[in-house]
């Protein structure tokens, strides 16, 4: 880390250093761009993949922090930069760096109305195109009469923005069109049974073969970032439940660790155990039912109660645990909320027993047909490069050859002691990522074997402060979610409540991908793609 | 009908008895009109009956296939679900549209039904228990059985919805090239019979069903049939004009209540029809199962009622089709023409020139 400090600073001297958990480089604006392209394309740095863009406002300026990590090093760095025109806020663009800064840079848009220069589709992403303010910064004003809930259907529009910078410096403002004038878009969505929840393609289509898609999001945008600053950090984790609920136990643990690590909280080894079983439960539990919905786009709709039964039998696990079949709000701060139930390890075995039995019966039923093979082989193909530059992570990102897998890459909790393969393959089309997830399946298990007769006695919560108070200062923590990487950033000013959280869904860059690998390809491959890239709409909208 | 073996349940006899009773007691254009008056109320009634059945059946084997129980709340075993829902769909309202032909809107659903209902007419439901005989009943059937095309097409297009159109143009696609294959499979066999008076072909398998008599032709023709028949009805894994995961529900995305009930009967039945055509033209239409030589089996089997032997094979082949339905993915339009125009047309013709050597050279089972 002190080699790639020194170089920043030999290339940059601009660029000063701050105190964080990762490397951080300040860096003026106009630096920004060629700090990142260096960051990216450097022998020695490669950090060829943007984890997020977090927005920030520190009341006297506004800005933005992009964590950037290294395929090849794993290693993580977070370059801040800032404005301190809040009138009329501007940045430059990395969009032309990484494929899926268009959309992280959108939604800062929508949520700072920072405006980037040079990012081709400069729209609001989440809230409606008439929002008034900018909900995430801290002078904005809640007044409901500002936003009244309208009657009237949302306005549309067909066009879109670019800020283009000239040789002098001036930024002018342009038009673009999001479709061709003569177009025949359907909109598939909001309602619609194949987008899996209320999301909307923009599909310009011709005859059956796609030309473009729009993706349009935000129906169940809750802004989950913003409640999450007026409450305090135990009352944010039931949020947890409600971004992706299929990995709710992955991702409070991830929420968890970010606040533990902030806290410096140890957590008993009885409940790293019990969370981590409780992740890999829910990451068969995940696939069961991408499995099942997935072969019912396809239109095999007898798959679905097969993959059914096996995650109901890890829904009755849970319900004895957690009590709930969903929304379980288990793991908390310094442990978890309860001890398992006095039948948990009977109840994983005859799990375990049952797997292996069910596998083979789902590859049997589906995989092998040859109309599946048909649909799924070289439809959608995501290819290595592409994967990182859309940040697709989890399942599919691995289906594409990339190892993304965070237990495998930035181990957390008890997961490097555990044996267990990271599923890789490298065709990257529909059928790689539903094979990957049928693998992915029979990994976890093998982890639950491993733990199931080694829960270690003893705590399962730790002594935490009734009222918990972070000290000052910033945290970043990735863990592995059922469909990619999930990401915590906390800022804190010192008080029981965060000053900023951003949640990095995988959900989300899963969704932004769709365009890209359908073009040119047929209506139907759009549902054989969105199934297989096994997006959650709430995860995406937060 | 000179056909004395199977008196028992001539039904033949019966109608006739029944004509000339009629005859006697009033002039004849009223006892036809009456007759005809007569057969369509019958039709009606066996048309709902057996959409009913329908539903329960695929119902019940849907949910066998799926480790379900299946409906089971309305009346034993559920068999009322079906009157249950057939009830809800006639009170259910009629949604007026905005911006829409409402004369073709309102025409589609009747084509299709009665596409279907035409249908019904050359089908050799028992012994002596048809509609109408006579000598291009298959042919017949054929040219009624494309007027559904029509009403699709016209359900997708005067709906004005993207989705219904695209579900329109896949059906247009889709119908078009699979009525090939199903026209020249049946050919096939009309070829081997020789003839297309649906009654002389289920007299022709008196003694052996045409499966097993033309045997390598005629179970080609058979496999051919029932993929393209399973297309030409829009069932799974062809279902692309309504495929739910795309396109919600294609082509009848717009309809409501009745009028959606309509092209939810018609699909159910034209099961049944297309179901029907296979037992008629390869599985002896009503004739019963006979073994030369078996006599005392071959009497038993002849105490079964023509109508039984009809539906219990139309049944068992729709439980076929309806299999394939939970079993497969559905096919992409791109390769649901391919399968047709590159793989079973091709095969079909060359099966046609087979079954037509094998009639020249005598070489079936006689």
């Amino acid at each position: 880390m002190a080699n790639l400090q020194e170089k920043i600073a030999r290339l940059f001297p601009e660029a000063s250093f701050e105190e964080a958990d990762q490397l951080r480089v300040v860096i003026p604006d106009a630096k920004l761009h060629d700090l990142v392209k260096t960051l990216r394309d450097d022998s020695e740095m490669q950090f060829d993949y943007l984890v997020t863009i977090v927005g920030m406002d520190w009341k006297t300026s506004l800005g933005c922090i992009y964590y950037l990590m290294s395929t090849r090093s794993k290693q993580i760095i977070s370059v801040k930069t800032s404005t301190e025109d809040r009138d009329n806020p501007m940045l430059h663009s990395i969009a032309d760096l990484y494929r899926i800064a268009v959309f992280y840079e959108r939604e800062v848009y929508d949520f700072y109305g920072i405006v980037f220069i040079g990012n081709p589709d400069m729209r609001r992403l989440f809230l409606s195109i008439d929002w008034v303010g900018y909900p995430l910064r801290k002078d904005y004003d809640t007044n409901p009469e500002l936003n009244p809930v309208s009657i009237e259907a949302e306005r549309q529009s067909d066009f879109t923005y670019q800020w283009d910078q000239t040789e002098s410096g001036e930024v002018k403002r342009r038009e673009r069109r999001i479709f061709a004038e003569d177009d025949f878009v359907v909109n598939i969505g909001p309602q619609h049974p194949a987008t899996h929840g209320v999301l909307r393609f923009r599909t310009a289509i011709d005859g059956e073969t796609i030309k473009k898609i729009d993706v349009y999001m935000g129906y169940i945008h809750r802004g989950v970032e913003k409640l999450c600053e007026d409450l305090n950090y135990m009352q944010t984790l039931h949020f947890m439940d409600r971004l992706d609920y299929f990995s709710a136990h992955n991702y409070h643990h991830g929420l968890c660790l970010c606040i533990e690590k902030a806290a410096g909280i140890e957590v008993p080894r009885r409940a790293q155990v019990i969370r981590v079983m409780m992740d890999e439960l829910s990451r068969i539990a995940s696939h069961c039912l991408f499995l099942g919905t997935f072969c019912m786009d396809l239109g095999a709709t007898t798959m679905l109660f097969y993959t059914l039964r096996v995650r109901e039998q890890i829904l009755d696990i849970m319900e004895r645990t957690c009590g709930a079949r969903m929304t379980f709000n288990y793991d908390c701060i310094g442990g978890v909320m309860e001890d398992i139930a006095p039948d948990f390890v009977k109840d994983v075995k005859e799990l375990l027993a049952v797997i292996p039995k069910n596998i083979k019966e789902y590859n049997k039923i589906f995989t092998g047909n040859v109309i599946a093979k048909n649909r799924m082989e070289g439809v959608g193909v995501l290819s290595r490069e592409e994967a990182i530059s859309y940040s697709v992570t989890g399942p599919s990102g691995r289906a594409s050859g990339w190892a993304c897998d965070v237990r495998k890459t930035h181990p957390y909790s008890i997961y490097r002691e555990l044996d267990f393969k990271e599923v890789i393959r490298q065709e990257g089309d529909s059928m790689a990522r539903f094979k990957c997830r049928i693998d992915e399946i029979t990994e976890s298990a093998r982890i639950l074997e491993q733990l199931v007769d080694n829960i270690p006695e003893g705590e399962y919560l730790a002594k935490v402060p009734k009222v918990l108070k972070l000290p000052v200062g910033n945290w970043f923590q990735i863990v592995e979610g059922c469909r990619g990487v999930f990401g915590v950033y906390i800022e804190s000013d010192g008080g029981a409540k965060p000053y900023r959280m951003k949640f990095v869904t995988p959900s989300f860059t899963a969704a932004c991908v769709v365009d890209h690998i359908t073009r040119g390809q047929k209506i139907a491959d759009l549902i054989t793609i969105g199934g297989s890239m096994d997006y959650i709409v709430p995860d995406m909208d937060r | 009908m000179g056909n004395e073996q199977y008196t028992i349940d001539n039904f033949g006899s019966w109608t006739a008895a029944l004509d000339n009773m009629l005859n006697n007691v009033m002039p004849s254009w009223c006892a036809t009109l009456l007759e005809c008056v007569l057969v369509g109320v019958g039709l009606l009634l066996v048309y709902a009956v057996l959409a009913l059945f329908y539903i329960l059946y695929e119902r019940k084997i849907c949910a066998w296939f799926q480790c379900r129980l299946g409906p089971n709340r309305v009346g034993p075993w559920g068999l009322f679900q079906a009157f249950a829902d057939m009830f809800k769909m006639l009170i259910k309202e009629i949604i007026e549209l905005k911006h829409i032909d409402k004369f073709l809107f309102a025409l589609a659903p009747y084509l299709v039904i009665i596409a279907s209902m035409l249908c019904f007419a050359v089908l050799p439901w028992g012994n002596g228990l048809q509609i109408v005989n006579f000598n291009i009943g298959i042919f017949f059937l054929i040219a009624c059985s494309s007027i559904g095309v029509l009403g699709i097409l016209l359900a997708g297009w005067s709906s004005n919805n993207k989705f219904t159109l695209v579900g329109a143009l896949r059906s247009g696609a889709q119908m078009v090239s699979y009525e090939l294959s199903v026209g020249l499979s049946i050919l096939t066999m009309v070829a081997f019979a020789g003839t297309m008076d649906v009654n002389e072909i289920v007299l022709a398998q008196k003694d052996c069903w045409f499966i097993f008599s033309a045997h390598i032709p005629a179970i080609i023709a058979f496999v051919i049939y029932l993929i393209a028949g399973t297309a030409e009805t829009n069932r799974g894994p062809f279902d692309l004009p309504e495929a739910e995961s795309e396109l919600t529900a294609g082509y009848h995305t717009e309809y409501s209540g009745i009028h959606f009930g309509f092209f939810y009967l018609a699909e159910y039945l034209n099961l049944f029809i297309v179901s029907g055509v296979a037992a008629l033209m390869f599985f002896g239409g009503w004739m019963p199962f006979r073994v030369e030589g078996w006599d005392g089996f071959n009497q038993i089997m002849g105490y079964i009622p023509s109508v039984v032997w009809f539906l219990g094979k139309a049944f068992l082949i729709s439980f076929v089709i309806i299999w394939f339905k939970w079993t497969f993915p559905r096919l992409r339009i791109d390769q649901l023409l391919k399968l047709e125009w590159k793989y079973l047309l091709p095969i079909n013709l060359f099966n046609l020139v087979l079954m037509v050597a094998i009639v020249m050279l005598g070489w079936y089972i006689h």
